[in-house]
């Protein structure tokens, strides 16, 4: 029995990690391609089939290169903001559901890592923690442009994650649940979280952007004003895990907004039809049509967390970046009033509806 | 007094940021589909494909033969002393009596003649002030080389029939 939790626990694990950080070398080669079909260029095209293997030429670049640390850096710091922010996110997608149950030997198992009742509060534990990676990165380096882009990083930060828990905490008002699962379960029962409550929707999805520090709100790195900002002074495999953990928190950041937001693994429309349609076509029992149902909502909360990552890219080929002051700016004079009316809104609507 | 007032008052529809946003979008959207499903672009695949210059495009030098394979340069020196970067150097010897079958057309001869192409910067002078019409700029671009010592060509490496500046050296 306890053989069999650990089994099962181990194999989710291993699909949750393995799939996001599978999924960051083909993000890498979409961003470089995608930005290139965005400006009418090419993009790498010379390693394997369509440059497919470019990433894995980077790899190899980025191990082969030379582990260097500045003089003046603190070592212990140094070393550990990279690990933070390549931890921290993968950490977060443990309580990020990928399907309702599977059976499997005739025991039920949760499609979650983690089965917490205060799964949205761990979320946001591990997203707040995201900022930590970029101070440490940035102080322990011993470089003024690596301060400043840290001292952006951490306040950008700070100012939109009040935005996000306002917007979150709306649409917990809604669900009246801090149980991802619940969350899911409610909105296949009734309608998606963003139909109820956009602009709740809208600020979490400007405020994610900001949180993952892309473009439109990359100021942390500004290559065009402080060189590469809090990573400036990062090489070789260390670099590469800032790489990967950025794109590990757009992954995290999809699946967060598609739980909270988009009905998360919930179906949808014409996967239930599919379902019936592929079980009586093969006769499935009980347990089949349960394990068919979940693995059409894994494809479900895959295609809508890869269209948030198409977002994601598409909106950094769309937009330049914003100015410090114009950042501030819509933090805390638009998105701050805008999430808090919003709650307020939400509040009374779910207090009159209720009675 | 000197100031232009440039701002101007921006309608609601400006204001509200997120119209605009999806305009842009929208023209992004295009741009990928254009390239992801039609291929379209606007990059020269360099190695396969390259670019095509006029013929007054001013590449590596060369030397040019008459049908003997003698280069026609007599070594007159003219552009060593025109070239404003001083990368030409010739030293000149004389052609056997002998054997010389051009007579007094060729008494001359370089017996060596070097180019710095580092040095040079494709004026185009030394075409111009060749009384032979023997140093030529060809439209070749492809210059690149592993070492510094390789970027000094010599004569053997500048000798080619003269037929027409787009022609690859043949040898």
């Amino acid at each position: 029995m306890e053989y069999f939790d650990f089994i099962q626990l181990m194999a989710k694990i291993l699909l949750v990690v393995g799939v996001s950080l599978g999924v960051v070398p083909v993000m890498v080669w979409f961003e470089r391609r995608g930005a290139a079909w965005m400006q009418g260029r090419v993009g790498p095209n010379r390693v394997g089939p369509f440059g497919l293997l470019q990433p894995l030429a980077d790899v190899v670049k980025f191990i082969m290169k030379e582990d260097f640390v500045p003089k003046n850096a603190n070592k212990f710091y140094y070393y550990l903001a990279p690990l933070i922010a390549l931890i921290a996110p993968l950490c977060a997608l443990s309580v990020i559901p990928f399907g309702s149950k599977a059976i499997v030997n005739g025991q039920e198992v949760v499609l979650q890592i983690a089965q917490m009742d205060s799964g949205v509060i761990f979320i946001l534990a591990f997203a707040g923690l995201e900022v930590y990676p970029i101070i440490l990165a940035g102080w322990a380096s011993n470089n003024k442009y690596s301060v400043l882009g840290a001292l952006r990083g951490s306040s950008q930060i700070v100012s939109y994650e009040i935005s996000m828990g306002l917007a979150l905490l709306s649409m917990l008002i809604v669900y009246g649940t801090f149980n991802p699962h619940e969350m899911v379960a409610w909105q296949s029962e009734n309608y998606w979280g963003a139909l109820i409550n956009p602009f709740g929707a809208l600020v979490f999805l400007i405020s994610i952007f900001a949180e993952t520090n892309r473009l439109p709100f990359d100021l942390p790195e500004g290559e065009s004003e402080i060189v590469a900002g809090y990573h400036l002074e990062y090489g070789a495999m260390k670099f590469a895990l800032f790489f990967m953990a950025e794109y590990v928190a757009m992954i995290m950041a999809s699946a967060l907004i598609s739980t909270l937001f988009f009905g998360g693994y919930s179906l949808l429309p014409g996967m239930g039809t599919l379902v019936s349609m592929i079980s009586s076509q093969f006769g499935f029992g009980e347990v089949g049509v349960t394990n068919v149902t979940a693995v059409f909502q894994f494809i479900s909360l895959c295609s809508k967390v890869g269209f948030f990552m198409f977002l994601f890219v598409w909106i950094r080929w769309t937009l330049p970046r914003f100015r410090f002051d114009q950042l501030m700016d819509l933090g805390w004079k638009i998105l701050f009033p805008l999430s808090l009316i919003n709650l307020v809104v939400v509040t009374v609507m779910v207090y009159f509806l209720n009675q | 007094m000197g100031t232009i007032n440039v701002s101007k008052k921006y309608t609601a529809k400006e204001r509200a940021y997120l119209p605009a946003i999806l305009i842009g979008m929208k023209i992004t959207m295009k741009r990928f589909i254009e390239g992801f499903f039609f291929r379209k672009h606007f990059t020269i695949l360099y190695p396969e494909k390259k670019r095509d210059y006029s013929d007054r495009f001013r590449g590596a030098h060369f030397i040019s033969v008459d049908e003997n394979k003698t280069e026609n340069c007599t070594a007159c020196f003219l552009c060593e002393t025109v070239c404003p970067a001083e990368c030409i150097h010739i030293v000149a010897d004389e052609r056997e009596e002998e054997t010389n079958i051009y007579g007094v057309k060729k008494e001359k001869k370089p017996l060596s003649f070097d180019i710095d192409l580092l040095r040079c910067c494709f004026c185009g002078f030394c075409e111009e002030a060749c009384p032979k019409d023997a140093i030529k700029l060809s439209t070749n671009y492809e210059m690149a080389t592993y070492s510094r010592d390789e970027a000094i060509v010599d004569l053997d490496q500048l000798k080619r029939p003269m037929n027409g500046r787009h022609e690859k050296k043949d040898n």
